[in-house]
């Protein structure tokens, strides 16, 4: 007998890579999230275009947990590849809706599951004539069925289908038939709904729902980027992908039709972060986004920008390493790449952001960052946050912004200095004023990745460098201060547990701290939002006797990074860790502290 | 790359140009390359070339990648900001200038190491692009900074100082970027001053990407019997295929010039190139048969030099992106920005 959920359950569902379902799959996400339920939406494809097996997972939770949960209540099976597979991961008293127009194979049955077969394909072939239409109207049928045994509100899909063909009305009336479809069949042959339901609850209209790639897009347009450089690498390419289209709807000059914007597709990642350095150099806010290799090939460029001073933002959607290793694969295994990217002493500020929404937000600000510093600045995201579907707050535009350009002398600050020196910190700050080529002859200087001095000449002085160097320590040090402080969320009593994890591991610790809190262990949380680590940092790792780091790569990246910038004793640092390439779990984390603890985890 | 401040030298009687400026100020530092080097004669080519044309140097900019070759930004125009890259990726960084600032008058310097070996894809992509600059390759057929070992330019039997002979054949780069579709390629040697100034006259105001590849021999590790880019060979096997006049925009053409056996290229501000046929015949602006040309001297071991292709009409990056007259860097963030409201109204269509 299955128990009764309702919005709290995860809908699966199965389907072959290239046939379309990820619009049907949309407008389940979109028709649950207007109901007011909260909901996610992450997919799992494979590194291919068409043909293979793919999943979308649909976690409803009326509690707001965003992280991916290991159980599969409904499976929509579309896929006679995995049948088997997918059979097997449902849970106990799991309902698994399958495609009944062939017959299954016999060993496929589990006593406690519900089969639910839809002759999907036969419906649809009787329906539509044409053969590609079929393929995709069995996706929309599949809705149909999923709306009947899970109570979802047709009126809202009709709504949503009626919005997406506004202007083709012809598909309109074809999608409705199929979700009808569908929806019938199942009324007519099944108990519907299912134990396993949805219910309408709050109001998600401050809500919306936005992957990560376009959240970071949408920043780089609000923060005035006007120079995107870029090769193709999954998993980021959608985040360029949503920048042109951005630019497109809001940065063609109407008179004229000319671009206030620059995308260059440059012939590899080498030559994108030297765009990106070219373009900031002259004055322009430029950006790049990539992954894990990109980052690999650009490093070079990036050493250049520390010790030349260029300011340059680099997205990086990591993905699953070493190497080419899991191009559709999520991990946050770059982060001690990116902090001490390129040969030499360097290190460079990180913003990880933890979803959608901070991706638009530390997009703004790594400009600002980067500008301010003149130095390269990362953010990092990943598969998990840039390329699903999140639930998240409206974004917000303060329309008082400024960019924050940093120093840059103007022609006529220029002109009133007996003589402009590029690399000379008069403010102690360890930031030296930069002047824009094009505009006075007085301002002009040599960038060089070579010995400099201070003036900007070329040295081979040992006091020379050593000069400059040391002052780049002095910009660190001022960077610790402009860069985002953690969010700390303290427990309900005093405890000397923390836990410190940073960007998509956050939804994971957040769920598990309920589950602990309710076996009476209590946890400060402190997720890291930058690098250079801040007073705050030091502070929470000083105060805490046992602290779980939580994170998605197998050496426990932030830990070392913790162990080396705060002096800490690395044995209260204990690693909890996950590194399959998918999303961590609750589970993980839960496991993970328990087993130190020694607690005895009954779930 | 190491900088020596030079010391002005005011002499009386100094022309100024349009502008009011003297050759003196498009001087750089003190070149430290090898007395006699054949890029140093490059530089003082280029600062005629643009004392010439009357550009202000704060409208330049300088860029170059690593080697010997790429220090030599440092030795012209110092009132031009200059980028010293890395290796083989000056032509990203100056795309990258480019897209940030079209107003800026942008010249690249590289060598055969530089531009044919590991920054081969980027020059390659500079003419894919036909970004708006002057690509000069000094090309010494050597590795001057590591002391002399060949480069892909080096002919196959070219015999290095230390009695090497050269295995492998040459990548030439003249040859490429016609291939590759480029809109302007010329050849010329570090000692023919009076062609060379032409020809960067020329590039400068070329609408694209113009590739100007100079012989210019290394004095210390390749200019000895055997090479084939030392002076001697050079001097002795140098074939102009075409005369170039640079005819600025104010100037008319004289009618003796004009007249049948040259052909007249009109640049977009209203200057012309006038290629004056030798007796071979030669036609610069046919693709098909400068190629056939080329080959054919290829194999005689000459080097063809002058303007030996160009397209004026090949459309430039910007041109071809659309791109706003404005530089991007002067766009104002009110018109970058869509606002709060449309933030709002974008975001409607998100539930």
């Amino acid at each position: 007998m299955s128990e009764v959920r309702v919005n709290d359950f995860v809908l699966k569902i199965g389907t072959v890579n290239g046939t379309g379902s990820a619009s049907a799959n949309g407008l389940l996400l979109k028709a649950l999230f207007r109901m007011g339920i909260p909901v996610t939406g992450k997919n799992l494809f494979p590194s291919n275009i068409q043909g293979l097996p793919t999943w979308y997972g649909i976690r409803v939770s009326h509690k707001g947990y965003m992280s991916r949960a290991l159980r599969v209540d409904v499976l929509v099976a579309m896929n006679a590849q995995t049948y088997q597979r997918d059979m097997e991961n449902l849970c106990p008293g799991g309902f698994l809706v399958y495609d009944s127009t062939w017959p299954r194979e016999r060993e496929l049955v589990r006593k406690d599951i519900t089969v639910l077969g839809v002759p999907l394909a036969k419906l649809c072939n009787e329906n539509f004539s044409d053969s590609r239409v079929r393929i995709l109207m069995k996706n929309i049928a599949y809705v149909g069925v999923l709306a009947a045994l899970l109570n979802i509100d047709t009126t809202i899909l009709q709504k949503l289908i009626e919005e997406t063909f506004a202007s083709k009305p012809k598909l309109i009336e074809s999608n409705m038939k199929a979700i009808n479809l569908g929806y019938d069949y199942a009324m007519n042959n099944f108990t519907c709904p299912l134990p396993v339901r949805v219910e309408a609850m709050g109001d998600n209209s401050k809500h919306i729902m936005i992957d990560g790639n376009s959240a970071a897009a949408l920043g780089c347009l609000y923060a005035g980027a006007t120079v995107g450089a870029w090769y193709p690498i999954t998993p980021s390419t959608g985040m360029m992908d949503a920048f042109k289209a951005y630019c497109k709807k809001y940065r063609i000059d109407q008179e004229t039709g000319k671009k206030n914007y620059v995308i260059v597709q440059a012939e590899d990642e080498l030559a994108a972060a030297g765009i990106v350095l070219g373009a900031n150099w002259v004055g322009a806010r430029a950006f790049t986004p990539t992954s894990g290799p990109g980052i690999s090939l650009m490093s070079e460029f990036i050493g250049f920008a520390y010790y030349a001073e260029i300011p340059s933002v680099f997205f990086n959607v990591q993905r699953v390493g070493p190497s080419t290793g899991m191009p559709t694969r999520t991990q946050q295994c770059d982060i001690m790449m990116c902090a001490y990217a390129s040969h030499g002493d360097t290190c460079h500020p990180m913003l990880l952001p933890a979803n959608p929404y901070e991706c638009f937000e530390m997009a703004v600000r790594a400009f600002d960052i980067s500008e301010s510093l003149q130095t390269p600045v990362f953010v990092l995201s990943d598969l998990d946050i840039g390329m699903n579907d999140w639930m998240i707050p409206e974004l917000q535009w303060d329309d008082s912004y400024k960019p924050d350009r940093g120093k840059v002398l103007t022609s006529d600050d220029v002109d009133k200095l007996e003589k402009f020196y590029r690399y000379l910190d008069t403010d102690g700050d360890g930031i030296a004023a930069r002047t824009l080529p094009g505009e006075n002859p007085k301002g002009a200087y040599f960038v060089r990745g070579s010995g400099h001095n201070k003036h900007g000449m070329y040295t081979e002085s040992s006091e020379e460098y050593k000069d400059l160097v040391d002052r780049l320590l002095v910009k660190w040090k001022t960077a610790r201060n402009l860069v985002p402080k953690p969010v700390v969320r303290s427990a309900r009593q005093e405890t000397s547990i923390g836990i410190i994890a940073y960007g998509s591991s956050d939804g994971a610790v957040l769920e598990a701290l309920d589950y602990l809190a309710d076996m009476e262990i209590h946890a400060d949380y402190m997720r890291v939002r930058a690098f250079p680590f801040n007073g705050e940092v030091t502070e929470f790792v000083e105060s805490h006797e046992t602290i779980f780091v939580v994170e998605q790569n197998r050496d426990a990246q932030l830990r070392s990074l913790l162990i080396l910038e705060t002096n800490t004793d690395a044995r209260k640092l204990v690693a909890v860790l996950h590194y399959n390439g998918m999303p961590i779990p609750a589970q993980c984390v839960l496991e993970g502290i328990c087993e130190h603890l020694q607690v005895r985890l009954v779930v | 790359m190491s900088f020596i401040r030079k010391p002005r030298i005011d002499l009386p009687n100094q022309r100024a140009n349009a502008i009011g400026l003297l050759k003196q100020d498009y001087e750089g530092g003190m070149s430290t390359l090898c007395a006699g080097c054949g890029h140093d004669s490059i530089t003082a080519a280029i600062v005629e070339a643009f004392w010439e044309l009357s550009i202000p140097p704060e409208k330049v900019v300088k860029l170059s990648g690593i080697g010997c070759s790429s220090k030599t930004p440092a030795y012209f125009m110092s009132g031009a900001h200059g980028f010293n890259s890395v290796h083989g990726r000056m032509p990203s960084v100056a795309t990258g200038a480019q897209a940030g600032n079209r107003e800026l008058i942008c010249i690249g310097v590289s060598g055969d190491g530089d531009s044919l070996s590991i920054g081969f894809g980027q020059f390659g992509h500079a003419v894919r692009r036909n970004l708006n600059m002057i690509y000069i390759i000094e090309n010494n057929g050597v590795y001057g900074l590591t002391k002399g070992q060949f480069s892909a330019a080096a002919d196959k039997g070219s015999k290095a100082k230390k009695g090497d002979i050269n295995q492998w054949k040459n990548i030439d780069s003249v040859s490429t970027a016609i291939s590759m579709g480029s809109s302007f390629v010329a050849r010329s040697f570090s000692g023919d001053r009076e062609q060379l100034v032409t020809l960067l006259k020329a590039g400068i105001m070329h609408p694209g990407c113009a590739i100007i590849d100079v012989v210019s021999p290394c004095v210390t590790f390749n200019n000895h019997p055997g090479s084939t880019k030392s002076y001697t060979y050079t001097r002795d096997h140098y074939h102009p295929a075409s005369q170039t006049d640079f005819v600025p925009q104010a100037n008319e053409i004289r009618a003796s010039y004009a007249e049948g056996e040259s052909i007249i290229v009109e640049l977009h501000d209203g200057s012309k190139l006038l290629l004056k046929k030798t007796d071979s015949g030669y036609d610069a602006t046919n693709r098909s048969s400068v190629m056939r040309y080329l080959e054919q001297q290829r194999a005689r071991g000459e080097v063809v030099t002058g303007l030996l292709y160009i397209n004026a009409e090949l459309p430039e990056m910007h041109r071809i992106y659309r791109t706003s007259d404005t530089p991007m860097k002067d766009l104002e963030y009110e018109d970058l920005n869509p606002g709060s409201e449309e933030l709002a109204k974008l975001q409607a269509r998100m539930r």
